[in-house]
């Protein structure tokens, strides 16, 4: 299976956040169908500089599809056409010889463009810093062990906890919702009795933080969990509206 | 100069207690008072940033990336150990330090691996304390699972994410006191160089990689946490953009570097497909649990493993090493492939792999189990190589992982430079010449959480510390050189790409300084690295500008860093005529081919002091003392 494909790119370029951006068609030649979709990226943007054309900026750094940081629209799905990973775990084996290939940054208005395919996340940032955390100073802990959890609490936390805050949940939302992610947070240290103390405060305040950045309302669209490379489920968006309400009954 | 390691004086179990007393302490309420700088967010810097903060210290704290979450930190898989001994399976704090002094070769000094075994088990109640989901029996209790090296089982584990949950965990520590006003930070900003003024480490210039501008940060200390130098060799596990440059950076302002020929080589990764391979995935170790490792008995079979009989199968791991088995220590392992593909009995199309077979795991414990234990490794195989691993054995090779070597420090964590503090992987402390599987991760917290909080009180207590402004001539002088050079990459304008160079110096590398070096390699290397740097500094190409985001300029400044610091390497490894750990030379080996150490020798941590470019570094040796472990050949037969 040694092939090699052609492909015409259409790359999204974009200056700047107040510039208006528009697509750089591209012919990609002798693509190894074995390469990964950043690595043909690279070769692309090699040529692009020998031809004396500046390269099209996107952001990439484990490339195993764990630090969230690649965030690409491939032919209009976040992370491209495979399910269940991230726009580096996707492989040009993926693709057919002659297909065009549009290729987008993540577009929501919480998540304005830096350059061509690169966005500003800080928004993510800053929720988490809202609440997403547990409050306790280092040093003094209590043993571990020293509180049993149940496995499958402590499995239902993992699955939350397995975002990589991609922002794909957002980018795959008509209304560029980010509730997938709060909620995974949410989720996340709320099955853990370290967590559970503090749920009511964290779903309130991680909430005002999300409205606050300008995110969509969540329609139930389900979207987000269909292109999340992590698979995290909508069902914690309905934990997370179940804890809300009850938040919001008892602190008013 | 010379080096003091200010190890305390004392018993061995009794050092960090002592010197913790005897440390000067800044109190609570002229913390404020002191503002520290942090480069780096990943396990070490994170968690030294949080807990900093917590303190009381201003802390600036800075990364590359768009959030500190992303940290290379994240993409550990494996585990983190700690000596809770919870499986009663007689594990202790000397156990483990034990191994870790064993597994490094002899190469590590002892009090500060004492110590970091004893913060370990700290460590596990700190996160767990976080709300990291670590993995956890029917009881309710933390399982364990075991890991190169060791014959206990003391690996904390989350899935095959441990690392990105315990960076997760260091992330909402930190902002949480982003959140509460004690923790600025600066994402997307490049550290290009360390402003040193009256000889203390006083602020740096960075790069913000938004907008292009240079910017100065003054503090009084610095602590850097910027990792590893593993992408010297081009093609490594490591994230694309890790780099050498603020340590070189700080190197070339007078902060010694150690050991950097330790380097390790991870067994278990995918091999390369083809020349656009842009880095290599690593296959978590703990995948040796369960797995076996085997080559056909035959050169040149070229049957598909499953038509190949037992009785025709080399599991040579299990042969050779019949107590460890598949759970020998990295380097020992990563050798072993290489000499079965020497051989020429290596299996896929490249005939440079292993197999890594789980098939009779899967007869014994089932699918389910596996999958539980392994599954996103499995996925992550299946998605790259589009074969699955349940069904046929993986194929894996060794690949570049880990740089044991770095910036040199004392006890406390100071480089030679004072005020320069320097944590995690990209310090040189605690892991000798070759680093235990899950030892990483508990390394740059031990440092980040448990140490620096204390030592840094001591400096900042004590030394003389005027306040400066960043207008101070340093700042301007550090400035005006880092925009000098960024114009300079920029004018070149050649015909080569700087991946190609990139790659050229990586191959370069691991071909003469890789899984086994020679004087005469070692030699043809020193003489090539300064060619191609001449070659790079003519003819590479760099476009656009610098006042924009440009990440071939960013990329572009840090392999003209690694350009320089490659022969740094070499020059090492060069100096050392033994083998040990990770660095194996070919002219000391056993009869049976394993690394023979030259302890009257090279029993010292080698400190190189920077002399100018394409000059010879300046070696200051720190004699390792062993008062308590006895110092024998590793054999894990
Ligand atoms: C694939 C893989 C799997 C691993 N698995 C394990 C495991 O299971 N167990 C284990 O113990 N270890 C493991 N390791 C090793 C371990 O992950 C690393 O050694 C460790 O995480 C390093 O942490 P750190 O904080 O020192 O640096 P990093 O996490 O590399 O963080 C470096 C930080 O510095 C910043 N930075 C770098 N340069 C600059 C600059 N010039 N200016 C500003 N900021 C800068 C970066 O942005 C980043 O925030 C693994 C490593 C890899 C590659
Ligand atoms: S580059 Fe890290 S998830 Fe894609």
């Amino acid at each position: 299976m040694s092939d090699t494909i052609n492909l015409t790119l259409k790359l999204w370029q974009q200056k700047g956040p107040n510039e208006k951006g528009r697509f750089l068609t591209y012919e990609a030649k002798n693509i190894s169908t074995h390469a990964s979709f950043l690595e043909m990226l690279d070769v692309v943007n090699d040529e692009l500089m020998e031809k004396g054309e500046e390269p099209i900026a996107f952001d990439h750094d484990c490339r195993e599809g764990i630090c969230g940081m690649c965030s690409l629209v491939i032919n209009g799905r976040p992370h491209g056409p495979d399910g269940g990973i991230t726009a580096c775990q996707l492989h040009m084996r993926k693709f057919k010889d002659g297909e065009t290939v549009w290729i987008e940054p993540w577009r929501a208005k919480a998540f304005p463009v830096v350059r061509d395919l690169v966005v500003d996340r800080g928004a993510f940032d800053r929720i988490i810093q809202a609440g997403g955390f547990v409050n306790v100073n280092n040093g003094g802990a209590a043993d571990a062990n020293a509180l049993p959890i149940p496995k499958r609490n402590a499995e239902a936390a993992m699955d939350a906890a397995a975002c990589i805050g991609c922002g794909a949940c957002v980018a795959a939302c008509r209304n560029a919702s980010a509730m997938l992610f709060v909620a995974a947070k949410v989720s996340h240290l709320s099955f853990l009795p370290q967590g559970a103390v503090e749920k009511r405060e964290r779903v309130l305040n991680m909430v005002k933080a999300m409205d606050e950045e300008g995110f969509g309302s969540c329609t139930n669209g389900g979207q987000c969990e269909a292109e999340c490379p992590k698979e995290i489920s909508v069902s914690n968006i309905a934990r997370m509206n179940r804890e809300y309400l009850a938040a919001s009954l008892s602190s008013s | 100069m010379t080096l003091d390691s200010k190890i305390p004086a004392g018993p061995l179990a009794e050092k960090w207690d002592n010197h913790r007393f005897q440390s000067k302490l800044v109190n609570p309420s002229n913390k404020r008072k002191y503002d520290v700088i942090v480069v780096g967010t990943g396990l070490a810097g994170g968690s030294a940033s949080a807990s900093l903060a917590e303190l009381g210290y201003n802390v600036k704290t800075f990364c590359i990336q768009d959030s500190p979450r992303r940290a290379h930190s994240i993409a550990a898989q494996g585990g983190i150990n700690a000596a809770k001994n919870y499986p009663n399976d007689g594990d202790s704090v000397w156990r483990l330090f034990y191994d870790t002094i064993k597994g490094g070769d002899y190469r590590a000094r002892e009090a500060n691996v004492y110590r970091l075994a004893q913060v370990s088990s700290n460590i596990i109640d700190q996160c767990t304390a976080q709300g990291v989901p670590f993995a956890r029996e029917y009881g309710g209790q933390l399982a364990n699972r075991s890991f190169g090296g060791a014959q206990v089982s003391r690996t904390f584990y989350c899935r095959g994410q441990t690392g990105q949950q315990l960076l997760l965990g260091a992330y909402s520590s930190l902002m949480r006191m982003v959140g509460v006003g004690k923790v600025e930070l600066f994402t997307r900003r490049e550290m290009l160089d360390l402003v040193v003024i009256d000889g203390k480490a006083r602020g740096i210039i960075v790069r913000n990689l938004v907008t292009g501008t240079m910017e100065r940060y003054v503090a009084d200390a610095v602590v850097l946490a910027t990792g590893g130098y593993s992408n010297v060799y081009y093609l490594s596990t490591n994230a694309k953009g890790c780099n050498v440059t603020a340590s070189w950076r700080a190197h070339k302002k007078g902060a010694y570097f150690a050991n950097p020929c330790y380097t390790q080589i991870h067994p278990t990764c995918i091999p390369v497909s083809g020349d656009y391979q842009s880095k290599l995935t690593l296959m978590s170790e703990s995948l040796r649990n369960d797995g076996r490792v085997w080559v056909p008995k035959k050169k040149g079979d070229d049957r598909a493993a499953r038509d190949i009989p037992e009785n025709e199968r080399d599991y040579y791991l299990e042969r050779k090493y019949p107590s460890f088995g598949n759970l020998v220590p990295r380097d020992v392992a990563s050798r072993n492939a290489k000499e079965a593909c020497d051989d020429g009995r290596g299996v896929g199309p490249s005939k440079t792999a292993v197999y890594l077979d789980f098939a009779d795991a899967i007869k014994r414990d089932g699918e389910d189990v596996i999958r539980q234990k392994y599954g996103n490794l499995f996925h992550m195989y299946h998605k790259i190589t589009d074969e699955d691993p349940y069904k046929m054995p993986m194929r894996i090779y060794p690949a570049l992982h880990y740089t044991m070597g770095g910036l040199w420090v004392d006890y406390n964590l100071m480089s030679s430079l004072p005020g320069l503090y320097v944590l995690g992987e990209a310090n040189f402390s605690d892991h000798g010449a070759n680093r235990l599987g899950a030892s990483a991760l508990m390394q740059g917290l031990a440092d980040g959480y448990f140490v620096i909080p204390y030592t840094i009180g001591d400096h900042l207590a004590t030394a003389d510390l005027p306040k400066v402004s960043t207008d101070h001539e340093e700042f301007v002088k550090a400035e005006k050189e880092v925009s000098e050079r960024q114009n300079k990459l920029l004018s070149i304008n050649g015909k080569r790409t700087i991946a190609d160079l990139h790659k050229e110096l990586g191959l370069l590398m691991w071909d003469n300084c890789g899984m086994a070096r020679n004087e005469a390699s070692l030699k043809k290397a020193l003489k090539k690295i300064p060619d191609l740097r001449e070659e790079f500094w003519n003819n590479v190409k760099v476009p656009g500008s610098g006042e924009e985001l440009n990440q071939a300029l960013e990329y572009a400044g840090r392999v003209a860093d690694f350009m320089e610091f490659g022969e740094l390497l070499v020059s090492d490894a060069l100096d050392r005529k033994e083998s040990c750990g990770g660095h194996f030379r070919e002219e000391s080996q056993t009869e049976e081919g394993e690394a023979k150490r030259k302890d009257d020798d090279y029993s010292y941590v080698a400190a190189w002091e920077f002399q100018g470019v394409g000059k010879a570094p300046k070696l200051h040796k720190e004699e390792l003392v062993f008062e308590n472990v006895k110092l024998t050949q590793r054999s894990y037969k």
